[in-house]
């Protein structure tokens, strides 16, 4: 009997519709954020990630419709991140029915923004997203560099340092994804996620990599992950939550028993 | 008539639509001490830290005062979710001891899970273990079930009996729900805990 490891799909939505959406036949609209987000709280997720990458005002304002929709349906847990730059914007997500807000950008270039947002709406509503790659040289001792805008900007910010100022300035979780690693389908950046678990006392969600159920094991057993958050393994059906839970408890690791 | 008291903390959205989604009584979202007065049920949800949730509960007028006539003299049904069941308790300790409610003997300590690798907050799913509460053997058959919790502190009950379920955090086990009489408080989530959640506000709904 102890707290489960959770698993947590994550979406990317832009201008209020899935990118990289789900390919399942028995959805009615493969597009719709609320409908994917359906689909997982059916199949037991422990949580529910939306990332929202719209570069538009329209896509922000359609946003909160998406939000406000997913509440409606699904009794989960809902974290949602992309282009969150002050108190009131975590406040307006959360009164459309986000659970916790996650912040990156903005964070980084005004770390104060975190201490300020979790007296506001409460540690537990802040995750820290912390997009990383690696700028050690072969032989070097490890080192990760923090970049911003969806990992497009390199920021100079030591990646370690960082996580332990998230989290000191009242950051109630960090989501800490391997830039070299998203995408790649070799398993998540196991050395970082372990350095910076280690480094802080808040609970850490990995990510960046997933392309099989092992990769999941693993950002728990070598990552010391508290929760492991993948896309693409998800969406396109190669496996299901259930599989993904029975592959963890096969491990060893506790995972929830779904009613 | 439900009311669900808005007093600035708390996921008031999600605990409307999972109430809704369980029964079909009349919800209402308020600050408003007067409608409180005429409901048949009432939820105090809660997120954050113990004493802003209470000078919240305070700032209203004669909020605290409707409440404690409608449960304590008339016997209102009411439940408190996560902070909303700590403040049930005498006194919260948390950067400093603040007094609750008092309506359930205890106090609000943090969580000691005595393991470095555990985190502070407790923050995900955990089983809980019903103690033969009637809305647990109602809803779950007694059975254990899984359930979504997020925080730093737990309520610890001066009397074992108004504890209603446990759950363990390392070597930690808190309450994870009270009840006594009329009141009950769960620590965890039922409107984010899926069916588990669902089956208990039905249960309590039911009562």
């Amino acid at each position: 009997m102890s707290l489960k490891t959770r698993i947590i799909p994550c979406l990317d939505v832009k201008d209020g519709r899935v990118v990289k959406g789900v390919q399942f036949e028995n959805l009615r609209d493969a597009g719709d954020p609320v409908e994917q987000a359906k689909f997982y709280d059916e199949q037991g997720a422990d949580e529910i990630c939306f990332l929202d990458i719209s570069a538009s005002h329209e896509g922000r304002a359609t946003l909160y419709d998406v939000v406000s929709r997913t509440a409606e349906v699904c009794f989960t847990p809902l974290t949602v991140g992309g282009g969150v730059r002050s108190v009131e914007d975590f406040r307006a997500l959360l009164l459309a029915g986000a659970d916790k807000v996650a912040i990156n950008t903005a964070a980084v270039k005004d770390p104060d923004l975190i201490t300020r947002a979790s007296r506001q709406v409460g540690s537990q509503c802040v995750v820290v997203a912390i997009d990383a790659r690696r700028v050690n040289k072969v032989g070097e001792a490890p080192k990760w560099e923090i970049f911003t805008h969806g990992g497009r900007t390199p920021t100079g910010i030591d990646a370690i340092e960082f996580a332990r100022l998230a989290w000191k300035n009242g950051a109630g979780e960090l989501l800490v994804t391997s830039m070299d690693k998203d995408g790649t389908k070799d398993g998540y950046d196991i050395e970082l996620i372990s350095t910076i678990t280690s480094m802080v006392d808040i609970p850490v969600i990995a990510s960046g990599g997933v392309g099989d159920l092992d990769h999941l094991v693993e950002g728990v057993t070598k990552g010391h992950a508290n929760a492991v958050l993948a896309a693409s393994i998800f969406h396109f059906g190669t496996h299901s939550l259930a599989e993904a839970r029975d592959k963890l408890k096969e491990a060893g690791l506790e995972v929830r028993k779904v009613i | 008539m439900l009311t669900i008291i808005d007093y600035g903390y708390g996921n008031l959205r999600s605990v409307h639509k999972a109430i809704a989604k369980t029964c079909d009584i009349d919800i209402f979202v308020t600050n408003n001490p007067d409608l409180i007065a005429k409901s048949d049920r009432i939820v105090l949800p809660g997120v954050g830290a113990y004493k802003q949730c209470m000078d919240g509960l305070k700032a209203i007028d004669g909020m605290v005062e409707v409440l404690e006539n409608k449960v304590l003299k008339h016997g209102t049904p009411f439940l408190g979710i996560c902070v909303g069941m700590q403040l049930l308790a005498d006194c919260g300790i948390e950067f400093e001891t603040s007094p609750g409610l008092g309506w359930i003997n205890g106090k609000v300590t943090r969580l000691e899970p005595n393991d470095k690798t555990l985190k502070i907050p407790q923050m995900g799913w955990n089983e809980v273990t019903p103690l033969g509460n009637k809305v647990f053997a109602d809803a779950w058959d007694n059975t254990q079930q899984d359930v979504y919790f997020v925080h730093s502190y737990a309520f610890r009950a001066e009397n074992e009996e108004d504890i209603a379920a446990t759950c363990q955090y390392g070597d930690d086990t808190f309450a994870a729900a009270v009840a006594k009489d009329n009141i009950m408080g769960f620590q965890f989530h039922p409107e984010k805990s899926q069916k588990a959640g669902l089956k208990l506000l039905e249960a309590w709904l039911k009562l």
